[in-house]
């Protein structure tokens, strides 16, 4: 927990409709691309857990990462809304470009990045003090939202994004944990879609469901995919396979190949992509 | 490493001779079991000997002075007199006042300690907050006597007086020894346990509570609130309650400071009195047996506010829990 800088009440985040002046861009913007990683590098105290990668990120695809444990794939995940500096003794090398503006750039608020920036993880975590409801618009609460009609639209909306909205509109009173995991994890989706980012981390998103509650998931990521981009970092090759566009493969925090996910699972360039994609490792 | 063997009927049959020879026994088990209940009774049942006893130790009084006891407020032991409300009232007041001192400061002691404080820093502050615990009571009175009350005396009595005297609670003439100075030194002795059991309560909230409000950009301070001490409230009460346990029995350090005079006053600048400080300064004088079994009287009602109070927090949260989580959105 180092180097947040706290957020100011900016009108504008609150709003929604401007971006903070802070983030200007700084090199041109390249509207296919959401995420351009540059060169970076991730150090926790001694230890390099990120070894110079570069990838562009794709809008409106699924982007996943895979690897085996111990790989980087979620030190990966986190640098991109700079969750990692949540850890202390981080350090980050290289550039990251979310829509060409650098998000370490010494004037960018992280809790703006992580506003723009959403996040769902391995295990579902709604706050267990707050009703369902509740769970899903504090995130608008916390920019200051106080309109009432506009909270309930939203939450309806993002809800039925999350495709949970017929399960809960009778019970959005109760308490977030009263869901099963699979619906937790999708009451997760929808508090993160609330605040309205333009891209969805996920960091093992169905690592703790069963298959059914898994395939809702995956269902659903299929569906965000033609309004938020995503990236995922999944254990499961053949979901790897199911639901992304395209397939970054690290190992030992290097990056080893990237590409189209049909690429990668059917003809990848590199031999340790091959072994690891049929199981020989990892 | 051994290789599973994939059938279940195949495992449960015995591998080994080995493995067939020893019959695991049961007795362990048992021996475990009553023993662990033997000392969970012993514990049960010292609290009931001991409410049994101060009722034993009072029966004459209380059949002399029966309900008066509780709501007058004479103590003369010469004209064998004996009303418990001012000690009563004064037990009450001065533990109010220490948890409205020591709550805040212990809590945000414990945030700051599990939140925001660099770790080189948090064990050094720990450390010293265990050695303010391990102070004994009659030190911390003598220098509540010797320093503490003279300062208050002089520096913040009078402060209160200009800009609070117009309130009854902070009027009148400002001794030193008063019900305010006898809170203080009880916020000082609860410190220590209300911080240091709010740490552990605050350490146990997962991590996962807190990355799910930072992901939704929230500060350190919106993290805190919406993720750990939401998250941890029932816990953070429960040490509350565990300070308020102390609060109400502190005897030795609330005795040199809260001046020792049976009366009920608004204002805090007043001196008073509590059950266990009387108990403590007069048990040595009871030489008839009706003033003895008043003061075990004293114990008995001690004993009922400490577990009257108790109850009735446990009940408070049990609302406080049920309700909030059921507070609609819509």
């Amino acid at each position: 927990m180092v180097n947040l800088i706290m957020a100011s009440p900016d009108p504008a985040v609150v709003e929604h409709v401007e971006r903070p002046a802070e983030l200007s861009p700084t090199t041109e913007p390249a509207p296919p691309l959401t995420f351009q990683v540059k060169n970076v590098s991730i150090w926790y105290g001694e230890k390099r857990a990120i070894d110079d990668v570069t990838l562009d990120i794709a809008s409106n695809a699924v982007t996943a990462i895979i690897g085996p444990s111990g790989c980087g794939k979620s030190t990966f995940l986190r640098c991109l809304n700079r969750m990692h500096e949540l850890v202390p003794k981080t350090r980050v090398e290289g550039r990251v470009l979310l829509q060409g503006e650098d998000l370490y750039s010494s004037t960018v608020d992280p809790a703006i990045v992580r506003r723009r920036v959403g996040m769902v993880f391995q295990k579902s975590n709604p706050f267990p003090t707050m009703s369902i409801g509740e769970n899903v618009i504090i995130g608008l609460r916390l920019n200051g939202v106080r309109n009432q009609k506009f909270l309930n639209e939203r939450l309806e909306k993002s809800l039925r994004m999350a495709a949970l909205w017929d399960e809960v509109k009778d019970d959005l009173h109760k308490s977030g944990t009263s869901l099963s995991g699979g619906q937790q994890q999708r009451l997760c989706i929808a508090r993160a879609l609330a605040v309205e980012p333009e891209v969805l981390l996920m960091d093992e998103p169905c690592s703790a469901l069963d298959p059914i509650a898994t395939a809702k998931i995956e269902e659903l990521i299929y569906e965000l995919k033609a309004q938020y981009t995503i990236v995922t970092v999944t254990h499961n090759m053949q979901q790897a396979g199911r639901i992304s566009d395209f397939t970054a493969f690290l190992y030992m925090g290097r990056l080893i190949e990237f590409g189209s996910t049909t690429k990668i699972f059917t003809n990848p360039s590199q031999k340790q992509t091959e072994d690891y994609i049929t199981g020989r490792f990892g | 490493m051994e290789i599973a063997t994939p059938p279940a009927a195949a495992s449960l049959a015995p591998r080994s001779a080995a493995q067939a020879m020893v019959p695991p026994s049961r007795f362990g088990d048992k021996a475990f079991e009553w023993l662990t209940l033997a000392m969970a009774m012993a514990v049960v049942l010292l609290v009931i000997l001991i409410g049994w006893q101060l009722w034993r130790g009072s029966s004459l009084a209380v059949q002399k002075f029966g309900f008066h006891f509780l709501t007058t407020s004479t103590w003369d032991p010469v004209t064998e007199q004996f009303g418990a409300l001012p000690f009563i009232y004064g037990t009450l007041v001065s533990s109010f006042i220490a948890l409205l001192i020591a709550v805040p400061l212990s809590v945000a002691t414990a945030v700051y300690l599990t939140e925001l404080a660099p770790l080189w820093i948090r064990q050094p502050i720990v450390s010293l907050i265990e050695m303010l615990a391990a102070i004994p009571s009659v030190i911390l009175g003598l220098w509540g006597i010797f320093v503490m009350i003279p300062w208050l005396r002089d520096y913040p009595f009078p402060l209160l007086k200009r800009f609070f005297g117009w309130t009854p609670f902070f009027s009148g003439p400002i001794y030193g020894t008063s019900m305010l100075a006898g809170g203080i030194i009880i916020a000082i002795m609860i410190l220590p346990i209300i911080t240091s059991v709010s740490r552990e309560i605050l350490r146990s909230v997962p991590n996962l509570q807190r990355e799910a409000a930072y992901a939704l950009g929230a500060t350190r301070w919106e993290v805190t609130r919406i993720a750990v001490l939401s998250y941890a409230r029932k816990g953070l009460f429960g040490a509350v309650i565990l300070g308020l346990g102390r609060a109400l029995g502190e005897t030795m350090a609330v005795t040199m400071v809260i001046g020792n005079t049976p009366q009920i006053a608004a204002s805090l600048f007043k001196p008073g009195y509590t059950l266990a400080s009387v108990i403590a300064n007069e048990f040595t004088e009871a030489t008839t047996d009706i003033y003895l079994q008043a003061l075990f009287e004293i114990g008995l009602v001690l004993f009922g506010v400490t577990i009257l109070v108790n109850l009735i927090a446990q009940l408070l949260l049990k609302t406080l829990t049920t309700t909030s989580t059921t507070r609609a959105v819509q």
